[in-house]
């Protein structure tokens, strides 16, 4: 989008946000210098914790059973901590594709990927992942089988959901951190699949 | 609160229109589905909105229903899913 520097006026929220911060520091309850680092702490979360998570589970079977029997405490052996937020984690197989949703908000595993994309907030998005999940999918580019199963999880509670890829076949012989390099945002809320780049021939 | 329902069992989303804070999504009311599991006892949603305890906490269930139940003209794999996540009192 093209930038013309336009003088824009603050939007309704904005200018709460505005209004709620100064009065805030004013009354000297925050200081704008927290405000910054709580930003700044929010804006550094980004999806490679959840790709971690998806590359541990891909090479250690005991932690992939544990991670799909309650992710939160999965989570903590990394070292991981999710307060306050209870994480399923749903298996992708060769039957069954998850993909996940907030239809009346924009619920999201905020601690694992990190902001969700304005797309993951959208009106359109949320009321079609519900019902034609599949033509939202080829909209990402991700044609299923029409014998796959989806699975469209509507976190609309106190559960936040994470899409356990399926792990490509042609990288058996790569480590934690190739892996987790594949394993991007899109594939973790099901709307993408990992795709491995095609194998370099050694000289 | 203690949990009335498990895995497998058969129930149905109450159909209502209360106002307020409500996290049981409009599309789903009115349809049955099968418990996925039980998610744990969380605080009732409709009362922390309004700024009072929540308690009794609300058994939480992960529900699963089938999308050609849901709409009626859904087109896709009939096996397709949706799974939501309703309070104990939606459900009968």
């Amino acid at each position: 989008m093209k930038d013309s520097g336009d003088y824009q006026p603050y939007s309704y929220f904005q200018l709460m946000e505005v209004s709620l911060r100064e009065l805030l520091v004013e009354k000297g309850i925050v200081t704008e210098a927290q405000v910054a680092s709580a930003v700044e702490d929010i804006r550094n979360i980004t999806p490679e914790r959840g790709a971690r998570v998806v590359a541990k589970a891909w090479v250690d079977k005991d932690f992939r059973t544990r991670l799909l029997k309650d992710g939160t405490s999965a989570c903590e052996e990394l070292g991981l901590d999710i307060p306050a937020l209870k994480l399923v984690v749903v298996e992708n197989t060769a039957a069954v594709h998850n993909m996940i949703v907030c239809t009346l908000c924009s619920c999201y595993p905020r601690m694992l990927l990190g902001m969700p994309p304005e797309w993951y907030k959208s009106r359109n998005y949320r009321s079609r992942a519900v019902r034609e999940p599949r033509a939202v999918l080829s909209e990402f580019g991700l044609h299923l089988n029409e014998k796959t199963i989806i699975r469209v999880h509507d976190s609309t509670a106190d559960m936040r959901y994470l899409v356990l890829p399926m792990r490509p076949a042609s990288t058996a012989d790569w480590g934690e951190d190739q892996l987790a390099s594949i394993v991007t945002r899109d594939c973790m809320i099901g709307v993408a699949t990992p795709r491995a780049p095609r194998a370099v021939k050694p000289s | 609160m203690s949990a009335r329902f498990k895995p497998g069992d058969r129930v149905r989303v109450r159909k209502a229109y209360p106002l307020g804070h409500i996290r049981t999504p409009f599309y789903i009311r009115g349809h049955g589905g099968v418990v996925e599991r039980l998610c744990g006892a969380f605080g009732n949603p409709e009362e922390l909105a309004q700024m009072r305890s929540g308690e009794p906490k609300q058994p939480l269930y992960r529900v699963r229903f089938l999308q050609t139940d849901v709409w009626p003209a859904y087109r896709g794999n009939p096996g397709d899913v949706l799974e939501i996540e309703i309070f104990q009192h939606w459900l009968e």
